[in-house]
Parts: structure tokens; sequence; C-alpha cells
């Protein structure tokens, strides 16, 4: 379904005759796709059209799905740790608990991945504009900058599969262009991304799946 | 670019701190099982009987069962607001098994839930009249019965957690798992009482304790890849 330019990277993850459906209505069926190292790949489709529900697919988090999702050429579930270890997802709810500060919740999440110490974090803060925040309880930032902190991670993070779900929405204009250099930096450095969002990427290498 | 990895013991020390600094912030939660516990055996005497003879036939239950609705009444925070703000997804994503971070999770709860009415319970039994030799009995007997409690109500909670309207429910699925450690930890109290050696009781206790810590934590995270859909 999607067309591949560059055959020489390897390919990362592979998704064959995916066929997924809730309440009785078919999401998607006989998806295929296969996202290689240094891409980017776009989901669009209309609102119910199924983005979400495919990139928790691809993440282990629905599992109703039939069909295989294989990572380097293996099965998901026969690879889990180390999928698990490459692997970032950031969905609609980011994943930011609201008692505590920026810090402390980057310091959990990321420490789930790698041992990270706290000038990092602070500097990852500080590239995302919570500087001076980084005290603060997440109650009292906007939802911009709590989408912020969970954005934070992508700088620390050396996963190579990024999975974002619709992580433009809160973000204003500044934010929105340094996300897009976030995304061709980690694709140049061969990393993929898996993104949802209805928004116009300017990134080279990228590819566009319809869905619906 | 090779990341220093994680190990798993790692990860599960940084869940605990992480819970146990939630919970530090959010002191109402911290609190509210403890003060319910208290409320809750205090109505006793006021409902039943201040005749010291009667309370003292009753304390060990009193105390056992405002233990067990402690627990339950703190069950729900165990992974509510995790579901909510979708770090229970990030959970679930994380390389290591999800045993050790639920049982991560499992104890920074009981640290802050159970563990507090279980230290006070002397104080309380002193109220109810119950025989000073039982103190150390029932203290012990919730020391390894109140996580018991725990463990049990979190795969309750996991089962629950997706549900938007979800009342009684919990305390169905709970309570009935709940009943032989009410047994088993009221029973210890009594019969120590009437002589009988405090070994044997324990045992059981403590052989509940170890089948909830080895098999609970399974069937939580288990129960969460269902919710979390």
């Amino acid at each position: 379904m999607v067309e591949v330019e560059t055959d020489l990277e390897a390919s990362m993850l592979c998704v064959d005759s995916l066929f997924c459906e809730r309440d009785d209505r078919i999401l998607f069926e006989d998806l295929n796709f296969e996202l290689k190292e240094g891409q980017v790949l776009q989901i669009k489709g209309s609102n119910g059209s199924g983005k979400t529900t495919l990139l928790r697919n691809i993440c282990g988090l629905n599992v109703g799905y039939e069909g295989a999702i294989s990572w380097y050429g293996d099965p998901i579930k026969e690879c889990h740790e180390e999928f698990y270890s490459s692997l970032v997802y950031i969905g609609h709810r980011v994943g930011v608990n609201k008692v505590l500060t920026p810090l402390e919740n980057l310091r959990w999440s990321s420490s789930l991945q790698q041992v990270i110490t706290d000038d990092e974090l602070l500097d990852a803060l500080e590239k995302v504009g919570l500087r001076g925040y980084e005290g603060s309880q997440c109650f009292t930032l906007s939802a911009g900058q709590q989408q912020r902190v969970s954005l934070s991670k992508l700088l620390l993070s050396k996963a190579k599969l990024w999975v974002l779900d619709e992580p433009f929405t809160t973000l204003d204009a500044a934010g929105v262009k340094q996300l897009e250099t976030l995304l061709k930096t980690h694709a140049g450095n061969g990393g993929a991304v898996m993104v949802t969002t209805h928004h116009t990427l300017s990134v080279p290498n990228l590819q566009v799946l319809e869905l619906g | 670019m090779t990341a220093q990895t994680v190990t798993t013991f790692q990860a599960f020390k940084a869940t605990l701190k992480r819970d146990l600094l939630i919970a530090y912030k959010r002191k109402n939660d911290m609190v509210n099982p403890f003060m319910f516990f208290l409320i809750v055996a205090s109505l006793f005497p006021i409902g039943i009987s201040p005749d010291p003879d009667r309370l003292a036939e009753i304390a060990s239950g009193v105390l056992w069962i405002s233990a067990l609705l402690a627990s339950l009444l703190a069950m729900d925070n165990l992974f509510r607001s995790d579901y909510e703000d979708g770090s229970l997804e990030q959970l679930l994503l994380s390389p290591h098994p999800l045993y050790f971070l639920v049982l991560a999770k499992n104890i920074s709860h009981w640290l802050v839930s159970g563990l507090p009415v279980a230290l006070v319970s002397p104080l309380v039994a002193y109220m109810l009249n119950l025989p000073g030799e039982s103190y150390f009995t029932l203290f012990i007997t919730l020391l390894i019965g109140t996580p018991v409690l725990s463990l049990l109500g979190s795969i309750g909670v996991a089962l629950t957690v997706g549900l938007g309207s979800r009342g009684l429910i919990l305390a169905v699925i709970t309570l009935p798992m709940s009943v032989p450690v009410l047994i088993a930890g009221t029973l210890t109290v009594q019969q120590t009482l009437n002589g009988a050696s405090l070994a044997g009781y324990l045992a059981i206790l403590a052989a509940m304790l170890f089948a909830a810590v080895s098999f609970a934590p399974l069937a939580s995270a288990a129960a969460l890849r269902i919710s979390v859909k």
C-alpha cells in the first residue's frame, strides 16, 4: 500500500494483512505496509477510521486483530523485550501524572527504558521550553505544556521506533516546528516514526498511509 | 549511542519510588483508609455495647473487618489515575515483566494503606478491650494479612479500571476472595487467646501471603492488559 523508494535500509516493522474490526464494523482489512529505518510514516484518515487502533495494534496494547506484525523479521510476540526496548509510544493520554512535576514524570517514564541522570533530564526539559517549570506540579501546566513533558521523552530516548498519536494537537507553532525537526533528526539517525496527524508534515522521506 | 539498559530491579525501584511520591503528594489518599479504619472500629462500642466483656469478645472480628473495609476503600487509587492519564499504557509498554512493576505498585500501595492500619491496631485494640496478650498476635496477623488483601484487591481493581461506572462491582469481586484471609486472621487472634500455639495459624497466613505474592500480580497484570484497550 505504501510505495517504497529506498530498498537499501533494513525493514524495521512489517505489517502483513492486518484486519481489525470493532463492534462489527471493519476498521481496516488486508492492510500491508513496511516501515524502514529512516522513514516517517504518516497515517491519515477521517475521524473513527481506526488510526489510533492501528497504532495500538502495533504497540500491542490492543491485540484484537488478525494478521502479522513483525519486528526485523520476527513476530512481535517472539521478540517482546527487544521490541519494547526499542519503542516509544505517546498516545492521546500522554502519560503525565498530574500531581508529579515534569521532572519526576520524565524521570520515571525514562527510567523504564534507560539509566539517565538528572542533568540529562533537566537538559531535555529545557529544550522543550519547560525550564522553570520542572518543579511545578503538572496540573498547573497547560495541555500543551503537558504534551511537551511527554515529548521531552523523545529527546532522551534511544528507542528506534516512535509511535505518536496526534502529537501536534495541543502544541503551539514553535512546538510543532520543534517536533518536526525532532522527527527529521530521528529519521536521519536511522530511526523510524509512525505518526497520526491531520497536520501537513514537512519531513523528507515521508510516507503516507490512508485509512478508511 | 547505545543506552545503558535498565535492569528490571531498577525499573521496579523507580516505579515504587514514583508511587510513594504520588501518595506523599496526595495526602488525602494516604490518610483516608487510616481514618476510615479508626472511625469504623470506634463505631462498634457505640452501636453494640460499651460493656468491656462483650467488646473483648468481638474485638478481633471488628478490627479485621475494619481493616478489610479500609483496604477496600483505598484500593481504587491503585490504578485509576494511571489509567486516566495514560501512565498505565507506559507501564504496559515497558520492556520489563509486568509482574514486577505491578508488584511495585502493590507494595507502595500497601505501605501507605495497610501498614498504618496494622501499626495503629494495638491502640484500637486497647479501646475495644482486647485482652492485652493478644495485641502482638493481632498486629502480626494484620501485618501479614493486609498485604494479602491489597494483592487480591489489586486483581479486582485491574479488572474494573476500564469501566466507566463501577459502583459496587469492585467489592463484589474482591470481598469473596478476601473472606479466607478474614477467617484466618480472626481465628488466629481468637484461638491463641484460647491457648492454641501461634505458629500453626501464622503459617497459614504466611502461606496465603506467599501464594498472593506469587500469583496475584500475574493475575493483575493479565487483567490490566484486558482493561487497557
